[in-house]
């Protein structure tokens, strides 16, 4: 199926740019009407993929980080986060909870398990030395039918 | 396009209250943290409260967060207790299974 409207923006992995990140992929998403409880979930889940590039994929370094929304029928929207960076060497590891690479920042090791709980579909594919692309999926009810459901 | 992130610390007697507001995320958390974990230190609280509840936005590092004060109250001898979790925050929270570490 084709995609009927889509958007693709790259920018600087620096950590200012994750609210803007999120921000524009929630204003892209606007014409679908989703609930508030829905953006946020949207927000919430590129945030984490994003920031993932931004600490893991380019860990010394500044590089850029791709993302792009593209909206099909049936309100279902389709995000994909890129770097170019380190690469995951074992992805069902990393995916586990708690799996962390970094715990001495802090990080909990969660950004995976809340991406895919938050999320209809969350592919991970990554080749060690060539980066990383994070697929997220979401299908929005749009608050006309939250209020239909509700009635 | 989002409001700054800050931190506004109250301590009454031996209990803590830092109240966050703005938008936690891997960008903005980090002074936060500082300033907690400096002011605790110094005051010795027994009871150490995160407020949420001027907390928009959130995502794993604001679970990072959580999870690095339930250590530093560990430490101190202190209770950790979280409130004022708007609906989004604790979906993220609950993801995290936070309601095990701390009250809230
Ligand atoms: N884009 C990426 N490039 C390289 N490694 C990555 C990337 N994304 C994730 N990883 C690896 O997968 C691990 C797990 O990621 P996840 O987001 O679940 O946890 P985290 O980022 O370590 O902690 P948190 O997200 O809770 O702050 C990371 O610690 C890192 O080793
Ligand atoms: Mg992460």
């Amino acid at each position: 199926m084709k995609a009927y409207n889509t958007m693709r923006l790259s920018f600087d992995s620096r950590s200012a740019n994750e609210a803007f990140a999120r921000t524009a992929v929630a204003a892209f998403l606007c014409p679908l009407d989703p609930t508030v409880e829905e953006i946020l979930d949207v927000k919430t889940a590129v945030s984490e993929a994003v920031t993932n590039a931004i600490v893991h994929g380019y860990r010394n370094s500044i590089g850029k980080v791709t993302v792009s929304a593209s909206l099909y029928e049936n309100k279902r929207v389709v995000i994909k986060v890129q770097d170019r960076g380190c690469g995951i060497e074992d992805v069902t590891k990393a995916r586990e909870p708690l799996f962390t690479t970094a715990p001495e920042e802090e990080r909990a090791g969660l950004g995976f398990a809340v991406m895919e709980s938050l999320m209809d579909k969350l592919k991970v594919s990554s080749k060690p030395g060539k980066g990383t692309t994070i697929t997220l999926e979401r299908v929005i009810r749009s608050k006309e039918a939250a209020n239909d459901s509700a009635r | 396009m989002t409001a700054k992130t800050y931190v506004n610390i109250e301590i009454q007697d031996e209990v803590f209250i830092a109240r966050l507001y703005g938008e936690l995320d891997h960008h903005s958390v980090q002074p936060l943290r500082e300033e907690i974990d400096a002011m605790a230190l110094q005051n010795r609280p027994k009871e150490l409260i995160l407020d949420f509840a001027g907390v928009g936005f959130m995502d794993s590092s604001g679970i990072g967060l959580v999870m690095g004060r339930y250590k530093l109250a560990q430490e101190l001898g202190a209770e950790l207790r979280l409130c004022g979790l708007t609906a989004g925050s604790k979906r993220v929270m609950q993801i995290a299974g936070m309601d095990k570490l701390a009250k809230f």
